[in-house]
């Protein structure tokens, strides 16, 4: 600690460190704080910390070795500071120059890579008989995976890449896990879900469309079978719902939750072309939109897989919303004209996610990269909606 | 490719490659070409920014068995 523990002018001006769950929390809280992203600028404008109330600055480490006085005019002093960059090796630097300058700041432990992984439990809400709901939200990244329970058992659904995550908190919250489900073949994060299966003997669901090509054993999820956790009526509805993959599948949970993968957004829908052809898919992304989520009911609360942009989360930090609300307000729910909706989905399509054909060949089992690649695989922004 | 000085900075974490490479610039003469062998990933892209920042010229970068190399033209 001495060695970052400053004395200046008889005031200890210390270098803090702060856990990516500490900013998760300022994040949802709306909490004030300033980001100095000392990443080089490439980096820097693929993917950052974002938050409503989150003013950030991009400067290089590279272009601060000479010294800070360039940007102390740029740092705010009453505002708490942040200094982060790829794993922290850099932001300890300049955290440190910063502190023998005067400031009280602190840097960001593991950096973006810690942020990009990072998971915030948010439960939604209560199920019939006992049973409950949670999201996982992966702030830095967008991911949201879930944990449905009911009388001691648990379901996963679209787990991120660290299965630890998942079975700590169901031994936290005492429950076994006993089905890991992906309601599609993940193309811009590496699902956890082959993994956890395998720590906690539970069974694997995958959509037998998505998993032609997978290496492994897995169960196939038809429409109309369900999948039970507890001794109550907790179901798993599956609902075939093709569009971002053919095989995309969302789930109908205790008649009160819709799980829809990455077929619906809050803001945005699915794009459907990261597993072949735009034009082939469209289709499909419209007949589910606009025809199968039509005769389900409005009070379903929906629950996709990812989010895109901060407005999309809710005060306590979730990202839920009523199906008949999205059907007023979702943009892409709101397109009468096909000819207009296949131009706007397939013209529009934001660029890949990083890695994705690597993404998907780990998820189906045809390589396995190991930790450090598949986490530099993973770092970045998700793509995967059209707006 | 022949370079005037050789820097090993395999081994090091960002942001020791490039404190390291700046450090043996100040030393050399306009003109004079660095070896940089390094194997944090993060250095590629941060050396070629690095470089071009500071009115230098990458002049060529590979990467074998993990090993990344610069040649980096002091200007």
């Amino acid at each position: 600690m001495n060695s970052i523990n400053k004395k200046i002018g008889g005031l200890v001006m210390s270098v803090k460190e702060m856990s990516a769950k500490e900013v998760a929390r300022k994040v949802i809280n709306k909490d004030e704080l300033f980001i100095l992203d000392v990443r080089n600028e490439s980096d820097f404008n693929d993917w950052k910390m974002e938050g409503h109330n989150i003013e950030i600055l991009n400067t290089p480490y590279f272009e601060l070795l000479e010294g800070v006085e360039d940007i102390m005019d740029s740092i705010p002093t009453n505002k708490e500071v942040l200094v982060v960059c790829a794993k922290e090796g850099s932001s300890i630097l300049v955290a440190e120059m910063l502190s023998d300058a005067g400031l009280s700041v602190s840097y960001l432990q593991g950096g973006m890579k810690a942020w990009s992984e990072y998971l915030e439990p948010v439960k939604i809400g209560d199920l019939t008989n006992g049973g409950e709901i949670y999201q996982f939200v992966r702030l830095g990244k967008g991911c949201l995976s879930y944990m449905i329970t009911s009388n001691g058992e648990a379901a996963i659904v679209d787990s991120t890449r660290n299965p630890d995550i998942y079975v700590e908190f169901a031994s936290k919250i005492g429950v076994k896990i006993i089905h890991v489900l992906d309601t599609h073949l993940h193309a811009d994060h590496i699902s956890g879900g082959r993994k956890i299966a395998e720590i906690t003997n539970a069974t694997y669901w995958l959509p037998p469309k998505d998993a032609e090509e997978v290496t492994f054993e897995y169960s196939p999820l038809d429409s109309g079978n369900v999948v039970n956790i507890g001794n109550t009526n907790i179901d798993i509805v599956p609902l075939y719902s093709p569009g971002h993959t053919i095989g995309s599948t969302s789930f109908v949970i205790d008649e009160k939750y819709l799980l829809s993968g990455d077929i619906l957004f809050i803001d945005s829908i699915g794009r459907p072309d990261l597993a072949g052809l735009a034009e082939d898919w469209v289709g499909d992304l419209r007949e589910t939109l606009y025809n199968r989520y039509r005769e389900l009911s409005d009070n379903l609360v929906v629950l996709p897989a990812h989010f895109m942009i901060m407005e999309e989360l809710n005060d306590d930090g979730s990202v839920a919303k009523p199906l008949g609300t999205l059907f007023e307000e979702n943009h892409g729910l709101n397109i009468a004209d096909e000819a207009e909706f296949r131009q706007i989905v397939t013209g529009n399509l934001p660029p890949q996610p990083n890695s994705y054909q690597e993404i998907r060949e780990t998820n189906m089992g045809k390589m396995t990269p190991d930790d450090d690649k598949q986490r530099e695989m993973e770092i970045g922004p998700n793509r995967c909606a059209v707006r | 490719m022949n370079a005037d000085r050789l820097l090993d900075a395999k081994g090091l974490a960002c942001p020791m490659p490039i404190v390291k490479t700046k450090k043996s610039m100040n030393d050399m003469e306009t003109g004079q070409v660095l070896e940089i062998h390094a194997t944090d990933k993060g250095a590629q892209a941060d050396l070629a920014a690095w470089t071009k920042s500071g009115g230098h010229d990458l002049i060529q970068s590979t990467e074998e068995n993990g090993v990344y190399k610069f040649w980096i033209k002091k200007g």
